[in-house]
């Protein structure tokens, strides 16, 4: 089974974010980053799958120079190859945009899985894989929470609201978008970062990935990026740890009246 | 010409998804402010009180598609249909509540016909005559104002709980069946019965206590200090899903929108950022603590009572003090 997996390499959770100049996103510099999480729970599902049924597992991502850490740290896990799609054309792309690269990436490598996680940390769209379906012409299955692969077909578990779930099937080749805690993931070991060094990582531009720039074309904008308007009065307790404490156990209890 | 408002009606086993009628009062407030008209469409099989029901709002029309191939949902299915429905009625919006159900076909729909979906807003306002929306970016922490750009229809879907669909308002609507054609070729998807797993062992939707830990606790043996406040308080301990994920609490004490469903006296959340799919969960309590160390964390929106600081000082502080 040839599966690749879309590995978005996002600020780290607990990163101080700042507004750029222009007010539209985030500043970039000083930032430290990580794999989305629900795309590090796509790979390791993707590594247990190649476990079980052997194949080919491709790590891809799309972004500037810095995602490479993001494919090293994929192939330390013991995906074998990377592939990386980097453009200016690329940067700030929405949903639609950064589906139609990775599709066009997708299609000229030809697989049996598509996976991506089912939702970045930072834009949240929740987009990209299910466009990615559409644009391929092929079947597609969200929140994911395991999967078992047939003959030529699928047949995956998805969450859905209210505690339920429900087994789907359908063809393949087909494209998932995976949930966290899917699965335990693994760390690299020592062996896996030395033998990561030898793995190819194919790098993949614009033209060579032969996109239409109407593709890419934005198809939403976004105006301004601001801190959120609080419209709740918290009460905030300060003071040292045991003041503060002292101070909301007597609210707790007095004022709460919770106890 | 394309105009008005089109919104989509969920249903399952029968019933409305009461998230759709979100959507409804959003289209009215939005035809409100621009004089566009709003009709609904219910797409399956033996929807005919479903269309009644709807029918009951103020709204121009609702269309009603009934095909053996919409009986049960399909990602296929509601995505063939409902293009060749927008492409008979020709709306400016389509407007949608994000569902799961609503995450797994609208970005299909919407680039099928070559547009984006404007995902999970949580409000809308009019600027020079065009609507601006507002979503969430960085789980709540930052919010961003984004339009759709280029030709219409544009998709938009709106996050549960941004609007009250118990206020949209009362109407009487024409009802009009639509047809669209189908077929084994287009629907690639064949689901099975939906099921819920073994009832969970806990449940702590009675429970009037409970102090829950997120992911701010950082390892699983930590875990211990959160533990004895909740003893101490006589509370349930609860998490944020990335603790259950790593198996660091068992499933069943995961609160939100794919866990619990809480409404105690007290919630105290530890170490919790407040991501939406958490505050679905146990918005509802009466009391609401956060503990966190990051002074813009979401979670601080629906506080009572919130301390800035490192949960690793104040826990254990807390704890002491409980015993006294
Ligand atoms: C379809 C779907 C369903 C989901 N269902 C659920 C669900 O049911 N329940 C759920 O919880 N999530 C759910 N999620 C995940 C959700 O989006 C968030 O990722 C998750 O809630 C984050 O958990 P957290 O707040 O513990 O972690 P984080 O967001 O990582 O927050 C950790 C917090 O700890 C704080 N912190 C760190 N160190 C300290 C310290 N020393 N002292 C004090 N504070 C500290 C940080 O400032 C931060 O605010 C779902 C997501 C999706 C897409």
């Amino acid at each position: 089974m040839k599966i690749i997996v879309c590995l978005k390499q996002v600020p780290k959770n607990d990163s101080i974010l700042r507004i750029n100049d222009q007010g539209n996103w985030i500043q970039d510099r000083d930032l430290t980053y990580e794999i989305n999480e629900s795309d590090a729970y796509g790979l390791e599902a993707a590594l247990q799958l190649k476990e079980k049924q052997g194949g080919e597992v491709i790590a891809l991502s799309l972004g500037p120079a810095r995602v490479q850490s993001v494919i090293k740290e994929a192939l330390a896990r013991g995906a074998d190859r990377g592939i990386h799609l980097e453009d200016p054309a690329f940067d700030k792309l929405d949903a639609y945009g950064i589906a139609a690269v990775i599709s066009a990436a997708a299609k000229a490598e030809g697989f049996d899985l598509l996976l991506t996680g089912l939702q970045s940390d930072d834009y949240g769209f929740a987009q990209t894989g299910v466009i990615a379906a559409e644009l391929l012409g092929l079947p597609h299955a969200t929140i994911v929470m395991d999967v078992q692969p047939g003959d030529g077909s699928l047949r995956v578990k998805r969450e859905l609201e209210n505690g339920y779930f429900q087994w789907v099937s359908m063809p393949a080749p087909a494209v998932l978008t995976i949930q966290s805690g899917i699965n335990t993931l693994r760390y690299a070991t020592l062996k896996g970062i030395m033998g990561a060094k030898k793995k190819e990582i194919k790098k993949l531009d614009v033209t060579a990935l032969g996109i239409d720039k109407a593709a890419l074309a934005p198809r939403m904008e976004f105006l301004r990026v601001y801190v959120p308007q609080k419209s709740k009065q918290t009460q905030f307790i300060e003071g040292s740890p045991a003041e503060i404490a002292a101070s909301l156990m007597e609210k707790l209890r007095n004022e709460a009246r919770v106890f | 010409m394309a105009n008005g408002i089109l919104v989509y009606i969920e249903h399952v086993d029968g019933k409305i998804n009461r998230a759709s009628l979100e959507a409804v009062r959003a289209a009215q407030l939005i035809a409100g402010q621009t004089g566009q008209e709003i009709s609904a469409v219910v797409l399956g099989q033996g929807i005919g009180d479903i269309a009644n029901e709807i029918a009951g709002k103020k709204l121009n029309s609702v269309y009603t598609v009934e095909n053996d191939w919409l009986k049960t949902y399909t990602a296929d299915g509601v995505t063939h249909a409902l293009r060749q429905v927008i492409e008979q009625t020709q709306p400016a919006l389509v407007l949608l509540t994000h569902t799961y159900e609503v995450r797994d076909f609208a970005p299909k729909l919407a680039a099928s016909m070559n547009r984006v979906l404007v995902g999970d807003c949580i409000s809308f306002r009019i600027e020079n005559g065009k609507a601006v929306f507002t979503r969430q970016v960085f789980q709540g922490k930052l919010a961003a104002d984004v339009v759709p750009v280029g030709d219409t229809p544009h998709f938009v879907s709106f996050q549960i709980g941004s609007y009250r669909g118990d206020e949209s308002e009362a109407g009487q609507a024409s009802v009009s069946a639509l047809t669209v054609n189908l077929d084994a070729d287009l629907v690639r998807q064949q689901p099975e019965e939906r099921f819920k797993e073994a009832k969970a062992a806990v449940d702590l939707s009675q429970a009037p206590l409970i102090v829950s830990v997120g992911r701010g606790i950082k390892e699983q043996k930590n875990i211990e200090i959160v533990k004895q406040l909740a003893e101490a308080f006589g509370a349930e301990l609860a998490a944020s899903r990335p603790i259950c994920d790593n198996e660091w609490l068992p499933m069943d004490r995961q609160i939100g929108s794919s866990g619990q469903t809480v409404a105690p006296k007290l919630y105290m959340a530890i170490g919790i950022s407040g991501a939406i799919q958490h505050l679905v969960g146990m918005k509802g309590a009466r009391t609401i603590v956060a503990i966190n160390k990051d002074p813009e964390a979401p979670i601080f929106e629906i506080a009572d009572y919130g301390i800035v600081g490192d949960l690793f000082e104040i826990v254990p502080a807390l704890t002491a003090e409980a015993k006294k």
